[in-house]
Formats: C-alpha cells, sequence, structure tokens
C-alpha cells in the first residue's frame, strides 16, 4: 500500500527533511538580544543609556583599580609608586591603608595579643546557630546555643568566668523556681516567681556569689573595657545582640498588641507606637547622654550595654509589627481550630499559630534584622567607634593616611554585604524549605 | 528641634553638674586614670595610631594633666567625642576634661557652665583655593562656591564675613571634612573654609599642595582650649596651671632633655618654683612638688609639643605665627609661678 501510494502521488515527499537551523534573526545571541535588550524603540534607547552608563562607571573605576598599590607606608608613598608605573596624572587605589590597618576595622582598639577571642567568640557563633538554623542537626546542640551568650560575653570582656556563670544561673534559678511552685500554687503564681526570683538573683546575690566563687577558684582571663570596641567587633556586638534578643521580644509585643486584655494591650500599642515614632539617633543620644543623668551619679552603666538595650527596643518594635502583620494574614479558622481543640492560650500560640505566622513574616524579620545590622553604624553619633565612619575617620586622622577616601568605605562596605546577603540568602532557603502551599 | 533639644540637655547637665562631682582630683586619684575626651580623630590634634596608641597636640595636654596629677603619663583614658556629644560628657562628668579643639566662646563658658582653662591653639577660619583661579584675596571671592562644614560656628562666621563685605556666595552644605576635601578636589566648590590648621593639614595631604592656595584673611578668632566643668575650681586650677607649666617652660628654655638636670637647682628662682625646689607651689592646688616636673617631662614643654605634633618640621607644617612666645610676638603668656 505504501508503495501504492508513493506511485501515485508523486508531489508527497518519502523521507524526512534534514533538520535546519532556524534563522539568523531567530536564534543564539541575536534573539536573545532582539527580545531582550532592542524589542522595540524605548527599550532599544534604555539599553543604549543603560550601556552608556556602565561604560562610563567602568571607565572611571576600573583603571583606578588596575592601578591599585597595596604596599606603601603612606597616602603620599602610594601616589609616588603610581606616578612612578603608570605615568604622572594617573589615579590608583590606595589599599596599603587596608593592608596596614584592617585590625582596626575589625578589632577596633581591641589589644591586639587578644585577637583570638572575638574570633573564638565569632565561630563558636556559627556553632550556637547551627542547630538553630538547620533542623536536621541533633537536638542536643541547643544546650550550647542557650549557653552561648554567657561564652560569647566572657570572650569578648573577659574577667571572671563567675560573672557569666551567674547571671545564667539566674535562668536557671527561674526555671527551677517556675518547676517548684507549678504543681503547689498554680501557673500564675509560679510564672511571677520564675520572673522575680532571677531578678532578684541578679540585683542582690550573684554579685556577692560571683565574688566568693572566684576567690575560691579564681578562673579568670584579661578582661577588656568597652572603650576597646570598635570596628566589626562592635558593630556585630551590637547587631547580633540586638537580632537575639529583639526577636523574643517582638513576638510578645505582637501578642500583646492583639492582646484582649487592655492594659497588656495599651501598653503594648503605647511602647510600639512610641519606638517607631522616634529616629534610632534619639535613642542612642538618649543611652549616651540621657542617662547619665536619671542613674544615680557614680553609676558607670557600660555605654555598650545602653546601646544594646536601646537598639534591641528599637528593632522590638519593628520586629512586632512585622508578625503582627503575619498574624493578620492567618486565617480565622486556625484560631477557632486551635480552640476547638481544646488548647490553652499559650499552646494555641505555640503549636499552632506561631509556626504559621512567623512563616509568613520571615523576609520581614530577616529585612528587619539586616537593617538593624546596618543602623549600627549610626553609634558613631554617641563617639562610638564603628567602622564605617568612626574608625575611618580615626584612620584618616593619621597624617599618613589623610587623604584616602574611597578605599575604606569599599573595604568596609563589601564586609557589611557579605553579612547582609548570607542573610539574605538563609532567608530565601528557609522559605523555600517551609513552603507549603496553602493557597 | 534637634538643637533645642541638645541645649535642654545640657542645661539639664549644668544643674546636675553642681552635685554629680565635687572633688575631681579625688576621684581621679581613686580612679587611677584620667578620663580626657578626645576628638574621635583631627589630624595632628588627636589620632590613634594601628596599635589604637593616641597621639597628637590636645592629646599631649591629656598626657600633662595625667603626669601632674597621677605622675603617670600613660594613666589616660581617651574618650572620643563628636561635636554633639563633647558637652555632655563633661558636664555629666563621664570625662574629666575636654581638651578637643573647642572654641572658647563666651555661651559656651557662661550657659552651658564650663570653665575654659586657658589657649592651647590659636586658630582662626581661612580659606583654601586653587591657584589657577587666580584670587589672591578672600574679598575677591565674589559669587564664589563654599565647601562649608553644616551646623558649626564656621558656617556663622562665613555668613558674617560675606555680608559685611557686600559679597554674594553660595554655600555647598558638606558633613566632614574628608567629604569637604573629596567635594572640593572634584570641583564641587571654588573654595573650601575652615579652621587655618585643618585647612594647613588638608593642604599637605593633597597629591599637589602646590596647586592650592590659602587665602591671607583670616576670618574668625577660634582660641582653642582644654575647659572642665564649673563648680571645681581646684581641678580648673589643676588644668589651668599644668597647661601654664608647659607655656612657661617654654619661655624659661627647660625642655624635655635638660628638665633632670635644671630639676636638680638653678640660679633662676622661677624654675625652681615650678620644678618643685622653692616655695610649696604643688601643695597649693593639692598636688605634690614635683607636679609641674611630671607634666612637662610627659611630652616636653609647649613649644616641642607644637613641634613634634603640627610644627614646620611634621607634614602639616603649621608656622608658630600667633602661637608663638609673647617674647617672640605670640600671644603665649604664662601668668607667673609665684
Amino acid at each position: 500500500m505504501s508503495t501504492a501510494n508513493a506511485q501515485s502521488a508523486a508531489f508527497v515527499r518519502r523521507e524526512m527533511l534534514a533538520e535546519q537551523e532556524p534563522p539568523l534573526s531567530e536564534r543564539g545571541v541575536i534573539k536573545w538580544m532582539r527580545e531582550n535588550l532592542f524589542s522595540g524603540p524605548l527599550n532599544t534607547l534604555l539599553t543604549i543609556l543603560g550601556l552608556a552608563a556602565v561604560f562610563v562607571v567602568i571607565n572611571l573605576a576600573l583603571p583606578w583599580l588596575l592601578h591599585s598599590v597595596w604596599n606603601a607606608n603612606s597616602v603620599a608613598e602610594c601616589r609616588a609608586i603610581i606616578a612612578e608605573r603608570y605615568g604622572e596624572g594617573a589615579h590608583g587605589a590606595c589599599w596599603a591603608v587596608i593592608r596596614e590597618r584592617w585590625p582596626q576595622f575589625l578589632y577596633g582598639f581591641y589589644p591586639s595579643s587578644l585577637y583570638w577571642r572575638p574570633l573564638v567568640a565569632f565561630l563558636l557563633l556559627f556553632v550556637a546557630l547551627a542547630p538553630v538554623l538547620f533542623a536536621h542537626l541533633p537536638r542536643k546542640m541547643l544546650w550550647f546555643s542557650m549557653a552561648y551568650p554567657a561564652v560569647a560575653f566572657w570572650m569578648l570582656w573577659g574577667g571572671s568566668i563567675w560573672v557569666p556563670v551567674m547571671v545564667m544561673a539566674g535562668f536557671a534559678i527561674g526555671w527551677f523556681a517556675y518547676r517548684v511552685l507549678l504543681p503547689v500554687s498554680g501557673a500564675i503564681l509560679a510564672s511571677i516567681a520564675a520572673v522575680l526570683a532571677p531578678v532578684i538573683w541578679w540585683l542582690f546575690l550573684s554579685g556577692a556569689v560571683a565574688g566568693a566563687l572566684q576567690s575560691v577558684l579564681p578562673i579568670a582571663i584579661q578582661s577588656v573595657s568597652s572603650d576597646k570596641f570598635g570596628g566589626f567587633v562592635l558593630s556585630i556586638t551590637i547587631g547580633l545582640c540586638g537580632i537575639a534578643f529583639s526577636l523574643p521580644m517582638g513576638i510578645v509585643l505582637a501578642l500583646g498588641r492583639r492582646s484582649d486584655m487592655l492594659l497588656v494591650k495599651a501598653l503594648s500599642v503605647g511602647f510600639i507606637e512610641f519606638i517607631r515614632g522616634v529616629p534610632l539617633i534619639t535613642l542612642l543620644f538618649t543611652a549616651s547622654l540621657l542617662l547619665n543623668y536619671f542613674l544615680p551619679p557614680g553609676s558607670n552603666f557600660d555605654i555598650i550595654l545602653r546601646v544594646i538595650i536601646m537598639v534591641t527596643l528599637f528593632s522590638a518594635a519593628y520586629i512586632a509589627e512585622v508578625i503582627r502583620g503575619g498574624l493578620a494574614a492567618l486565617p480565622r479558622g486556625q484560631y477557632e481550630a486551635a480552640d476547638a481543640l481544646g488548647l490553652d492560650y499559650w499552646r494555641a500560640q505555640r503549636l499552632v499559630i506561631m509556626p504559621q505566622a512567623l512563616k509568613i513574616s520571615i523576609p520581614g524579620i530577616v529585612s528587619s534584622f539586616i537593617g538593624l545590622f546596618k543602623d549600627t553604624t549610626l553609634v558613631i553619633f554617641v563617639g562610638l567607634l564603628d567602622p564605617l565612619k568612626g574608625i575611618t575617620d580615626a584612620v584618616r586622622a593619621s597624617i599618613d593616611w589623610k587623604g584616602v577616601y574611597w578605599e575604606p568605605y569599599i573595604f568596609v562596605g563589601a564586609i557589611f554585604f557579605a553579612i547582609c546577603f548570607s542573610m539574605s540568602r538563609y532567608s530565601m532557603y528557609l522559605e523555600n524549605k517551609l513552603k507549603r502551599d496553602n493557597r | 528641634m534637634t538643637k533645642s533639644v541638645f541645649l535642654g540637655t545640657v542645661a539639664a547637665a549644668g544643674l546636675c553638674a553642681g552635685f554629680a562631682s565635687a572633688a575631681t582630683l579625688d576621684d581621679v586619684k581613686a580612679r587611677g586614670e584620667l578620663n580626657c575626651g578626645v576628638t574621635t580623630g583631627l589630624v595632628g590634634f588627636a589620632a590613634p595610631d594601628a596599635n589604637g596608641n593616641w597621639s597628637g597636640f590636645d592629646v599631649d595636654v591629656c598626657k600633662a594633666v595625667a603626669a601632674a596629677v597621677l605622675g603617670d603619663a600613660t594613666k589616660v583614658k581617651y574618650v572620643p567625642t563628636t561635636g554633639q556629644t563633647r558637652f555632655t560628657a563633661l558636664a555629666s562628668g563621664e570625662i574629666d576634661l575636654l581638651a578637643r579643639n573647642t572654641t572658647w566662646t563666651f555661651s559656651r563658658d557662661t550657659d552651658l557652665k564650663f570653665t575654659f582653662v586657658g589657649v592651647n591653639y590659636y586658630d582662626g577660619q581661612g580659606f583654601m583655593v586653587r591657584k589657577d583661579l587666580g584670587v589672591t584675596s578672600a574679598k575677591e571671592l565674589e559669587g564664589a562656591t563654599v565647601c562649608i562644614q553644616t551646623g558649626t560656628t564656621t558656617e556663622l562666621n562665613l555668613a558674617d564675613f560675606f555680608k559685611t563685605n557686600n559679597l554674594s556666595y553660595i554655600p555647598v552644605a558638606i558633613e566632614t571634612n574628608a567629604e569637604g576635601e573629596q567635594q572640593y578636589l572634584a570641583g564641587a566648590c571654588d573654595t573650601y573654609t575652615t579652621d587655618a590648621s585643618g585647612l594647613a593639614s588638608t593642604r599637605a595631604a593633597l597629591a599637589d599642595p602646590e596647586n592650592h592656595v590659602i587665602l591671607p584673611e583670616i576670618i574668625s578668632k577660634e582660641p582653642l582650649g582644654p575647659l572642665v566643668r564649673h563648680g571645681d575650681d581646684q581641678w580648673a586650677d589643676i588644668a589651668r596651671w599644668t597647661l601654664n607649666a608647659l607655656i612657661a617652660a617654654e619661655e624659661y628654655g627647660i625642655t624635655s632633655a635638660n628638665i633632670d638636670e635644671l630639676a636638680k637647682g638653678t640660679e633662676n628662682p622661677e624654675i625652681n618654683r615650678m620644678l618643685g625646689n622653692e616655695g610649696d607651689l604643688g601643695a597649693m592646688v593639692g598636688l605634690d612638688a614635683q607636679w609641674a616636673y611630671r607634666a612637662i617631662k610627659a611630652s616636653g614643654n609647649f613649644g616641642e609639643i607644637f613641634a613634634a605634633n603640627i610644627g614646620e618640621s611634621t607634614p602639616i607644617g603649621l608656622a608658630r605665627g600667633l602661637n608663638a612666645q609673647w617674647t617672640q610676638g605670640g600671644l603665649l603668656y604664662s601668668p607667673p609661678f609665684r
């Protein structure tokens, strides 16, 4: 039959043609450019303008970067080397300033023989964060995460080991008080005791006990006072404390704002709106200047601690609003379902509401954290040496390096970018991992 | 608004200062450390090196006071202060002495309740221009764009100067010195104005200092000096006479090199009184007899401090000018040690 067909219809092709390449304008680079860069008069114009802008920037920056000098002792020397290598009038980057002063950008005035301590604290941070960030790690590691604040404090400030140990003991005492009182007196009294017992411990007892223990078993490392902190050690310390403490505080505030209890609600709303209505710099000035007068004369309340408290309060108000957004996005049925299961308020929050609300809020929370970390550079206004302006100005105040402008900013900016970009990437990983298609 | 809050804070500070601490000398001795407010960094006046050790013209005042009071010039805690925080830091007792190129003005002395203990640098506001602009006097700056730090007295001085000379100008607001240099170099302004000492160090750090000139006009008086809180005259006396000792030491030829020799006793009774061989000047300010010896020994006399940090042998290359001894036609004049 096939032969009959073939003979009866000579015009029908019997074998397939070899596949041909698509026409030139429909393939490869040209197609891509036509579709993406020159698809219409407006896009063509924008492409040309964009290319011109890129060209101008590269034209300015590339020679400058190519003419980099790493080995020199001063700006003048840098300039001499550039003039010698690339001719008179050539511009070049003087990275020698970073080469000589990078420890100051990272550690501030931290004693150089003790640089390992912030480094150890920083590396241990990842050990402490790992079980929090990645769920498949053994849960026992969380114990280290809980002890980490004390470890980091001891590593950074040094001094007697018993001070951070006694502070941590306060939390154990609170937990113990709760456990002991819970069967005896009921949840409310137990909760109150759980808050009061540690406060009394910290205010009146822990100092004396730490002193006594220190005299019995002296374990201490060289202490470093707060005025030695600067650069990224300062930024990361303030940023991390702010992040770690503002998240739980923000959750509590968000719940408080949605609470049915008038007083709790009013206090939460008042706090959030007050803090959000005031610029961070005002709070920093309050921490640095006003608190000096409110506190009794002679009490020297550490400036870094004051700043951390203010930054935490500031960030907590923003986190609270982000989480409130997550809470509002949950369908009402979720709350009702939790109630229908007979869960009490805290269980409902912990098992049903919060896991969903926090998941929705992740991008907002991480944005807040990134913003908080970058805001730590504002501490320059209260005389703390942040890496961006404080240390940079201090370095420029040396006659050797007066006249460098872009290099320190680029260096510090690159480190900030690396840290903030990792945070944002982690948040994307977390979003993908938690993605449940419930809409 | 910020300014009124700030002034309110400072006023409150002044009220509290009275009872914050009555005897600064005792506090400093008990602490074993002098808390000295300095800038966060100004070339020649105060700057930390790669190891975090501070040095500079203002820093040496801190060192001299620490040496006089505590017997050790290294026992100073340098507290970096900004233009905003310096006065409250002093008023609240966070620092004992502010040595941060602060201009002595009426309102700071009276309204803010501070005591300026003297002048360690007579500065004044000047202008820097590019040579090819062809300007030789600030009075030729008609219609010029001027880079000016906002919120400083220099801004007000500039307005006054142009108004009195009936000239117009276009201000280009900048935030910091480094930014001002950058704008000036980029050609955003025809002239850059700030204190003459700052202009000199800026010019010294340029790639082509020979193409820039500092105009001869000095349009303001900026007597910079260390200051302390009102209410503790003994402490103010100590700071004042430590500074005077440095100035007088130069006048009488006491240097860090020959001070040990002179301290054994000389023909000059004034030197003997200063260095503790005659009389009991130290006891009168609550210190021991060797206080001035140690203060001068710390970094040398005023002339040596000037030469080491900002003088003509340094890259900044400031001439003594007004800051020469009165015997050399300058304004430095220490009252007698008697």
